[in-house]
């Protein structure tokens, strides 16, 4: 269930309430969301639209814990995750985020492999353990047999493949995804919504997505709509409580 | 090293950079281990600096100025002197003018044990002993000059004329590089017995006094410098350590112009590494920041800048230290005039330990910055 009038079920694995978040450029005031309400459950795939400027990547931002809001509080599995020290955000950070961009953002001198490998390196596994975690994620999203080129070996959908490897492999609690197939021609943003679709239903992750293709929202179980800092509508088969239809 | 791909990935990225980055560390390093190579062929030729055990003896007008063969006895007289023996410069050359070196002629009778810091066999000690016209040769100059036991030598005196020949009968060795087996040491007695002119004989151009006790050193220095105060030769003594410093003092401070040009040279690498990695770490701002963003600390960003830089330092500078030793495998380029030609274990310590500075400084800021990296901010920039 996805409810965004801030009286969703405490059992949501992500709630946010309130959150406001204001920038200062020079002399202009932005307020880039404004009191948003967000309660999403474990498995579900929610889609963010939006014009430019909404909102969208810095609702994104926020809940992966790389940006702070002005005001309001996220909780994810019980943890308020605006209450931590940046220290302790980094390590939350590494167990509960898998980050997928549109740029794909692989780092160029490593190997697919060891673009994957990254997230781990922070753990306590093995070399062994780490091998076998990784060569999993590759053959999931289907690149197993290119686990040591480089990202310039590949094209651009197996890049975002590999970023997506990249992101689950460490199991993180939901993927954060911006724009992931905004650079890529549509058979390639079809095999990538498809390897989405497949980790929410097979693998049961709980997906949020950034997007401004309607064709990409539909995959979603649910597609919110933000303009200006509000959440203002929502659609899809999934019942979305609090939106205006 | 888990971590190893990110490092070396990132060094190789852009392999011209990293190679120069490199190269001016290995410039630097070799420039440093050369000076500090010369800096130590400008010690004073001769003297070892063994500490405050020995004392050397010469006249209180100038160093030049030769002092009686007779002081050795009254010297050996004082309380706490374990030995006293003497030489004199005698300033030849072989075959060419340009062929100079330090021939000192020596009291066969007392100099052996007073030099413990060479090694001298027993058996050619014996034979230059009993041939008046022996020499005794270092090293160092008997492979300058291709000589062997057994060689004559003709020298061209210049602070006494005529040639003078010798047969080598032996060849020291240091004990440690510090050593200086440049010299060539014969017999102040045929030196003596040769000079015409009777102001010149029996006379000394020093003497090494050997002491007891190293404490006793400034009591046997007043208690020497006494026994001759007022007489026609007055004495000026000194422990050897101090001789040396007071000696390369009027040679010029070569140990400051070393530091201040290794100074500089360091200071330019700092400066362009310190651009460099700048550079390098500005280029790439995105992926720090994707590196923080899954979770990656700040400090593992800082350390991963600081920890490249330190590597582009220890490549180079070890390649630098090794064509330093190379260069003094190689031998002395003036084909054997310095004393010493050696790289001394303490200027390559210094050496490194300058290069990781200099590595560690240049990539603060760059490292700090990138520490401090807000993560949103770095990706909508890049």
């Amino acid at each position: 269930m996805i409810t965004i009038d801030g009286r969703g079920d405490r059992k949501a694995i992500l709630q946010a309430r309130g959150l406001d978040k204001r920038y200062r450029r020079g002399n202009e005031d932005i307020h880039v969301l404004q009191g948003l309400n967000l309660d999403v459950d474990s498995g579900d795939f929610v889609a963010f639209m939006g014009p430019s400027g909404s909102g969208k990547t810095t609702l994104l931002n926020l809940l992966g814990g790389i940006d702070v809001p002005s005001a309001g509080s996220i909780t994810v599995a019980g943890e308020q995750t605006t209450r931590l020290s940046a220290r302790e955000l980094t390590r939350w950070r590494a167990r509960h985020v898998g980050f997928v961009f549109q740029m794909y953002n692989l780092i160029p001198v490593l190997t697919a492999f060891q673009n994957v490998e990254l997230p781990l390196l922070l753990t306590s596994l093995s070399k062994s353990e780490r091998r076998k975690r990784v060569e999993v994620a590759l053959d999931l999203v289907g690149l197993g047999e290119r686990m040591k080129h480089y990202p310039r070996q590949l094209s651009g959908g197996q890049e975002q493949r590999v970023g997506i490897a990249r992101a689950i492999v460490a199991d993180p609690t939901f993927l954060l995804c911006d724009e992931p197939t905004g650079d890529l021609d549509r058979k390639s943003a079809d095999e990538v919504m498809d390897l989405l679709e497949r980790l929410v239903h097979e693998q049961h992750k709980t997906v949020l997505m950034v997007t401004h293709d309607p064709l990409v929202a539909e995959r979603a179980h649910a597609v919110l709509h933000i303009d200006k800092g509000v959440l203002v509508e929502a659609r899809k088969e999934q019942q979305v409580v609090g939106a205006a239809q | 090293m888990k971590f190893r791909h990110l490092v070396l990935g990132n060094l190789f990225r852009k392999k011209i950079r990293t190679a120069l980055t490199i190269a001016s560390f290995t410039v630097a390093l070799f420039l440093f281990c050369a000076l500090a190579i010369v800096q130590l062929a400008f010690q004073p030729t001769g003297i070892n600096v063994q500490g405050a055990d020995r004392l050397l003896v010469v006249n209180k007008v100038s160093v030049i100025i030769p002092m009686p063969v007779s002081y050795q006895a009254r010297m050996a007289r004082i309380p706490g002197v374990r030995g006293v023996t003497y030489a004199t410069w005698f300033g030849g050359v072989y075959q060419d003018d340009q062929n100079s070196f330090a021939q000192y002629a020596v009291d066969t009778a007392t100099w052996r044990p007073l030099f413990p810091e060479f090694n001298v066999a027993e058996d050619q000690w014996k034979a230059f002993v009993e041939d008046r016209e022996a020499a005794f040769v270092g090293e160092q100059t008997a492979k300058r000059f291709n000589w062997k036991i057994g060689d004559r030598i003709p020298l061209k005196g210049t602070t006494y004329s005529g040639v003078w020949e010798f047969n080598i009968r032996g060849i020291y060795t240091g004990k440690s590089p510090e050593d200086d087996t440049s010299v060539f040491w014969m017999h102040w007695d045929l030196l003596n017995e040769r000079i015409e002119d009777k102001n010149q004989k029996n006379l000394v151009g020093w003497y090494t006094v050997a002491l007891n006790n190293p404490e006793d050193a400034d009591r046997v220095i007043k208690a020497i410098d006494s026994e001759f105060a007022n007489s026609g030769w007055e004495t000026k003594s000194a422990t050897e350590k101090a001789f040396a410093s007071s000696f390369a003092q009027q040679l010029g401070n070569v140990k400051l112009m070393v530091l201040s040009i290794g100074a500089v040279v360091f200071f330019t690498l700092l400066l362009v590494t310190g651009n460099t990695i700048a550079i390098a770490v500005r280029e790439r701002l995105r992926e720090l920041a994707i590196l923080k963003a899954i979770g990656y600390s700040d400090g593992f960003v800082l350390s991963l800048v600081v920890f490249e830089s330190m590597t582009v330092a220890v490549i180079g500078s070890l390649v630098g230290l090794g064509l330093a030793e190379l260069m003094v495998l190689h031998g002395d380029p003036t084909g054997g005039s310095l004393p010493y030609f050696y790289l001394s274990r303490g200027a390559a310590v210094t050496a490194i330990g300058l290069s990781l500075v200099t590595g560690v400084i240049a990539s603060i800021v760059p490292a700090i910055s990138a520490m401090r990296l807000k993560i949103v901010e770095a990706l909508r920039r890049a």
